[in-house]
């Protein structure tokens, strides 16, 4: 995705670059290191998870689980997905597509367990959420990154868009 | 904003280079992440590194070995068994389920509820059982349709692991003199209530049977006495039916036992927790089915009446004899006459497995209290008429002074609250279900150097072990989740699930074939049976009661 498409494409000042691209560095730090720790964790599985989900998706979940080749899948693509999406976001990498995959997944996370009023999992956020959680919040803060990029200036991006 | 066009202009600039000329700006700025990811990766070996570096400390310490331990390797099937049930009630159809002869009834309903469920993988373990290479050749029970029951399953045509189905169907008896008698029968498994143990194991060692017997083992301190002496020094193999003996993290408990992680043990807590009318025994009365006992009757023209149910052959050596009442036969559990209460029927499970991880024997003093304090006919006019005398809360302390010990048990039978199997030393604590945790206690004298170095955090367990965790089930009922919470329903054998009972089967019918004891022979059923008498006896005489192993008995 060339930033010329994008009518928001900024020209940012120094401090806004400086920011924003903090933020797609720290974003790309959380979930690199999310997905290196379920890779590091051979009997890592999103099973629990999906199990304990609620809301208009957990049949979807349930079905997930129930088949385990299909289980299977989900997990290497869940820690592979957010190894990758890591790696993009803090190199700058196809930054903006990987911005985008990672605010489907944090979304498809938050379908699967938000935290709406009468929804109870049976293991306690580590906060307090009324609708809105830290998913959410990433997810939109990917939006973000993908309506002001950084990586075409402050990533590996900038070599690629060299022409 | 001069910073806006600093950076228009630097993109200008950039843009207006030609083909890959890339100016040292660029480099500066399109490698400006690599230093974070410099610091991500040292950071991140770094915690790796202090992680597997804590982690083999601590294995290091425990002296644990990391893979699952080796549980019940069968050998190979060898001969024919040709196999008799006696009495063939829920647990006698779980038993025979476990030889491989699930009742078709079962088998349909279960495969209906793992289309509905896939979670639900009782059929599919079923499925997965070895095969035992036994004929079902004998069915006695005295009441007609469990008879009948019992000789469908012998008909059975879904078999664990593709078996046929076998090309007789067993006989059934009435009586058990006459199945014992018979020359087609080498082993038998005994699921009456226990009123009828001890009689029926002895009778079945000198017909010249191996015993498979349900606990407890005998239902007073006498039959225990009679048991031992039939079955000490006997060819017959005689295993009481503990199948939590064969639960994995039982074998990796008593690994950490043995190696002394906990430190000086002082006290074990075990616990009941249930709490509904079936887990108080207070089962529906004329069920009908295998399955009834949860749910609705199906039909009710072949209700136990005393036409189908010889009621005077079932009372047999009961104490008391009672005219035909439904009410008893159906719930037995609830009275002395016919059961031992929750000391036989449920502190047994949790005595055998302390003892299984501990070695302890038969403790030096019981004191037990309790009561009925929930299934009265008053709290329950519709569902009860007659009164049990088996309480619904019951408490046991043993006192092992030896072994500087005490093994409480806390029964409820109002209340599903878990309580886990807590082992507690002065250096950890272990809880044992199917799976196990040892946590470090904060005072630990061993644990004191790695505690202070941060090495060990006494806020979480140091060892897990959890026995097919990326195996996800389904638990369909409360009982149902108090008997997996305490690794009664399945364990795992060489990674895949299995039923405790068919290994527990499994691991009888190979010291039949090929020699060895079982894993829950005479000495362990006497030291269950005393351990469980001593329990029941100090409820009913409402004092402390004590061992004493000269005269072998108790006082």
């Amino acid at each position: 995705m060339n930033d010329r498409l994008n009518p928001l494409a900024p020209d940012y000042s120094h401090y806004q670059l400086v920011s924003v691209s903090l933020l797609r560095v720290l974003i790309g730090w959380h979930l690199l290191y999310e997905g290196m720790a379920k890779l590091a964790h051979s009997n890592w599985t999103s099973a629990a998870y999906l199990l304990d989900s609620k809301w208009i998706f957990s049949g979807v979940a349930k079905w997930i689980v129930t088949n385990p080749g299909l289980l299977s899948f989900v997990d290497t693509l869940n820690m592979w997905g957010l190894t990758l999406i890591g790696l993009s976001l803090m190199f700058g990498l196809m930054s903006r597509w990987g911005s985008i995959a990672g605010a489907c997944l944090l979304v498809v996370y938050y379908i699967f367990h938000p935290p709406l009023v009468g929804l109870e999992y049976s293991k306690p956020p580590e906060g307090s959420y009324l609708l809105v959680d830290k998913n959410l919040v990433e997810a939109c803060a990917l939006f973000v990154l993908v309506m002001f990029p950084t990586s075409h200036i402050t990533g590996l991006d900038r070599f690629l868009n060299k022409d | 904003m001069s910073d806006t066009k600093t950076n228009k202009a630097e993109e200008q600039q950039s843009s207006q280079n030609s083909g890959l000329q890339f100016e040292r700006r660029d480099i500066i700025k399109g490698l400006a992440a690599v230093p974070a990811m410099l610091l991500f990766l040292w950071n991140y070996f770094k915690k790796q590194a202090l992680d597997k570096m804590r982690s083999g400390e601590i294995m290091e310490e425990l002296s644990l070995k990391k893979k699952a331990p080796a549980v019940l390797k069968n050998k190979k099937p060898g001969d024919l068994i040709r196999l008799g049930v006696i009495g063939y009630g829920w647990r006698g159809a779980q038993d025979v389920k476990a030889a491989g002869f699930g009742n078709p009834e079962w088998a349909a309903k279960a495969k209906a509820a793992a289309d509905r469920n896939k979670l639900d993988k009782r059929f599919e373990t079923y499925l997965q059982q070895d095969d035992l290479n036994l004929a079902l050749t004998g069915v006695c029970d005295v009441f007609d349709t469990r008879r009948e029951q019992g000789i469908a399953s012998s008909k059975a045509t879904i078999r664990p692991n593709g078996v046929a189905q076998q090309t007789a169907p067993a006989k059934g008896y009435l009586d058990y003199q006459d199945l014992l008698a018979s020359d087609d029968i080498d082993a038998v498994i005994i699921t009456t209530p226990d009123h009828w143990h001890s009689k029926i194991a002895i009778d079945a060692e000198r017909a010249g049977k191996h015993v498979y017997v349900e606990k407890c083992m005998t239902r007073t301190m006498e039959e225990a006495h009679a048991m031992y002496a039939a079955f000490d020094g006997s060819k017959m193999k005689l295993q009481l039916g503990h199948h939590s003996r064969a639960v994995a993290s039982h074998e990796k408990a008593k690994e950490i036992i043995d190696n002394d992680i906990l430190g000086p043990i002082t006290l074990v807590e075990v616990t009941t927790n249930r709490n509904s009318p079936g887990g108080a025994w207070v089962y529906p009365i004329q069920w009908n089915s295998i399955e009834d006992v949860y749910q609705k009757y199906e039909s009710k023209d072949r209700y136990a009446t005393p036409k189908t149910l010889d009621w005077d052959r079932w009372q047999g050596p009961a104490p008391n004899k009672v005219p035909f009442n439904l009410e008893r036969y159906f719930r037995w559990r609830c009275w002395y006459d016919y059961g031992t209460g929750l000391s036989g029927d449920l502190l047994s499970h949790d005595f055998d497995a302390v003892n299984q991880i501990m070695d302890l024997g038969i403790p030096k003093t019981a004191s037990s209290s309790g009561g009925i304090y929930r299934y009265t006919k008053a709290n329950f006019p519709d569902m009860i008429e007659h009164e049990r005398d088996v309480p619904d809360n019951f408490q046991t302390v043993f006192e092992y002074p030896e072994r500087n010990l005490t093994v409480m048990y806390s029964a409820t039978l109002t209340n599903s609250n878990h309580r886990g199997k807590v082992f507690m030393g002065h250096d950890a604590t272990m809880e044992v279900g199917s799976g196990l945790t040892v946590t470090p206690d904060n005072s630990s004298t061993r644990y004191k150097q790695k505690i202070a170095d941060g090495i060990i955090n006494t806020s979480l367990p140091m060892f897990a072990y959890s026995p097919g965790s990326k195996d996800i089930d389904g638990v369909t009922s409360a009982t149902a989740k108090y008997f997996a919470q305490k690794g009664l329903m399945y364990t795992y054998k060489e990674g895949k699930r299995a039923d405790p009972t068919h290994l527990h089967v499994a691991d009888w019918l190979d010291c039949i074939r090929n020699g060895g004891e079982p894993r829950c022979n005479i000495e362990e059923g006497f030291e269950e049976a005393v351990a469980c008498h001593m329990a029941t006896q100090s409820y009913l005489e409402g004092r402390r009661v004590e061992w004493d192993p000269v005269k072998r008995k108790i006082v």
